[in-house]
């Protein structure tokens, strides 16, 4: 009966939770993507800045969120996903999918994608494919 | 297990499910909400607007930290930001105030868009308060889209209603209407470090003896109330005095909420208004008050419901083509409309 129902079909919004994870101040990439994701008609829950992976697991359950999106550009992004993917597991929430942006080196891309990160962007990265990519990741 | 009981179990992730199941008024919300309903009725509700950037997000978290700290309070939080007209999307930025609450698990931010409803608040926000209410919660703060037009809609819904504004928020009068002052249960001038706190103050003032100027006696269900006045200046007596007597007249306070400065004296601010209202019976006309809109808004629904489900379009296209034609008038099209029907 709890179970989650996401998606558009279900004539909701998505939802979607935009963090800045650790002490890194670079915050114009995730507010232009969170701009993005409004004008493409979801709710985006902006954090601010210097989010503990606890803040953030919190938030995500509090909002009910289908997508977190972490915008990392300190390089501390192993350090940071693996806790926090951790923590939605043990608050029920591992289907809430979860994309990250900012500065990642290739050889970490294959990494985060092995333990569950579902999309990874770097700069320059075209907004438009990180709508469709998250409408295709909440809707399936 | 259903909603409701997960809810009433203390389950936060079953909490924060339905809260999205009532916010898309979903079969499944709606029938938590009936489950739920015997449960609500004990929270405080706490309604905070003001023109944007005022500062209610940075209040509304230093009050919660007290009400956790000084009153050990269950404290839940609707923050509303406005969808685009446009695209129907939101970005809900109230929580980076919030940053402070983060951790307590006795504390539950949740932020919606308004989608599409005016007024200051989505049309779901109460029925998430009720939620919140009958999951336990002690207090219930509901922070408004930053309009600064009079909200009536929070007042409505609130048992206090604070109304926050700020120095330098351009010509005073302009930024707080005074349509405002008649939902303010609390005048809160935040961002008291500012220059020109007594400008603001001032206009306030003058505002509320503008609104208040001589005894004025009011007819409430058979009660004649009156207004204290000072017995030496003539002028309504201050707000301090007021939970003893039948009129409350809001109290203009100044807080610095980055510095929790004042944080305290709202509270007792709040306190007070609270035993206003138990004592002089406000507190159940305000409950009744609601009730009774939401039972209209309910049965509004279900009626217009019904309508559809007896006209047929066709026939309601054709009605309003005689309408716009000038065939007939819209009050003949409605008689035609419900003839035979709704009985
Ligand atoms: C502007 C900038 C700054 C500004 C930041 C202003 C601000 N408020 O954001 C200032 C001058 C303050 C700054 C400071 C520093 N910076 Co700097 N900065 C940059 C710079 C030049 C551009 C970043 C930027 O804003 N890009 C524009 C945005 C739109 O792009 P973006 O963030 O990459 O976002 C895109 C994608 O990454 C992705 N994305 C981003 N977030 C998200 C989130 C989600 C959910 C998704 C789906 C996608 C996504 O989509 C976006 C759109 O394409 C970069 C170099 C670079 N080319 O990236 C260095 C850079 C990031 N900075 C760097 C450094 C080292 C610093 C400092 C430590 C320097 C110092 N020694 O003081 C400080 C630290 C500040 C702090 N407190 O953290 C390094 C980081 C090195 C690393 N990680 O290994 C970089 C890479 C420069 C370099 N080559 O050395 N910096
Ligand atoms: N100087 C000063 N700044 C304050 C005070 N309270 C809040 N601020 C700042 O005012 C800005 C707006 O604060 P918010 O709490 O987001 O205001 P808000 O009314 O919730 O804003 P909206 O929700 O966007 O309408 C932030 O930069 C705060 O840090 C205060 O007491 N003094
Ligand atoms: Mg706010």
């Amino acid at each position: 009966m709890t179970e989650k129902k996401t998606g558009p079909e279900q004539g909701r919004k998505i939802r979607v939770l935009v963090a800045k994870p650790g002490l890194d101040g670079h915050d114009r990439g995730a507010k232009v993507v969170a701009r993005a994701l409004r004008d493409a008609g979801m709710e985006v829950i902006y954090t601010g800045l210097r989010q503990t992976p606890e803040m953030i697991a919190e938030a995500a359950l509090q909002e009910d969120v289908d997508v977190v999106g972490l915008s990392i550009l300190s390089g501390a992004h192993m350090a940071l996903t693996p806790r926090l993917l951790e923590l939605l597991k043990m608050n029920g929430q591992s289907d809430v999918k979860i994309f990250i942006g900012g500065i990642i080196p290739d050889e970490d891309l294959q990494r985060l994608k092995e333990m569950g990160v579902t999309g990874v962007y770097g700069p320059g990265a075209s907004t438009e494919d990180i709508i469709r990519d998250v409408r295709l990741a909440v809707t399936k | 297990m259903t909603y409701s009981q997960a809810v009433l179990n203390g389950n936060r992730l079953a909490l924060a499910r339905l809260l999205t199941q009532v916010e898309n008024n979903t079969p499944e919300g709606r029938a938590a909400l009936v489950e739920l309903f015997p449960h609500t009725g004990k929270a405080h509700l706490i309604g905070v607007t003001g023109a944007p950037g005022t500062g209610k997000s940075s209040l509304v978290n230093q009050l919660a930290l007290l009400y956790r700290k000084v009153e050990n309070w269950r404290v839940a939080i609707v923050a509303v930001d406005p969808s685009s007209p446009f695209t129907g999307g939101a970005v809900l930025g109230d929580r980076v105030r919030m940053r402070d609450l983060s951790g307590d698990p006795n504390v539950f931010i949740r932020s919606m868009a308004t989608r599409g409803s005016l007024g200051g608040l989505a049309q779901s926000t109460a029925n998430m308060t009720q939620v919140f209410d009958a999951a336990g919660f002690d207090a219930v703060i509901i922070e408004t889209v930053g309009a600064g037009q009079s909200e009536v809609e929070v007042a409505r819904l609130a048992h206090t209603t604070l109304v926050v504004d700020a120095p330098g928020m351009g010509d005073d009068i302009q930024a707080i209407k005074a349509g405002i002052l008649e939902i303010a249960d609390i005048l809160v001038i935040n961002k008291a470090d500012r220059p020109g706190v007594e400008n603001t103050e001032k206009a306030l003032k003058s505002m509320l003896e503008l609104a208040h100027p001589t005894e004025r006696v009011f007819r409430h269900h058979g009660l004649t109330m009156r207004t204290p006045l000072d017995q030496t200046t003539g002028k309504p007596a201050p707000a301090q005095d007021s939970s003893s007597t039948a009129m409350w007249i809001p109290p203009i306070l100044r807080t610095v909420s980055i510095e929790s400065k004042g944080i305290m004296e709202l509270a007792a601010s709040i306190a007070r208004h609270v035993a206003h209202l138990r004592q002089s019976g406000g507190w159940a006309l305000r409950e009744r008050a609601r009730l009774e809109v939401e039972l209209e808004t309910l049965t509004r629904e279900a009626l217009w419901n019904q309508f559809h489900e007896k006209v047929p379009q066709e026939e309601y296209k054709i009605v309003l083509e005689k309408v716009v034609q000038r065939n007939i008038s819209p009050w003949e099209a409605v008689n035609e409309l419900m003839k035979g029907r709704l009985k």
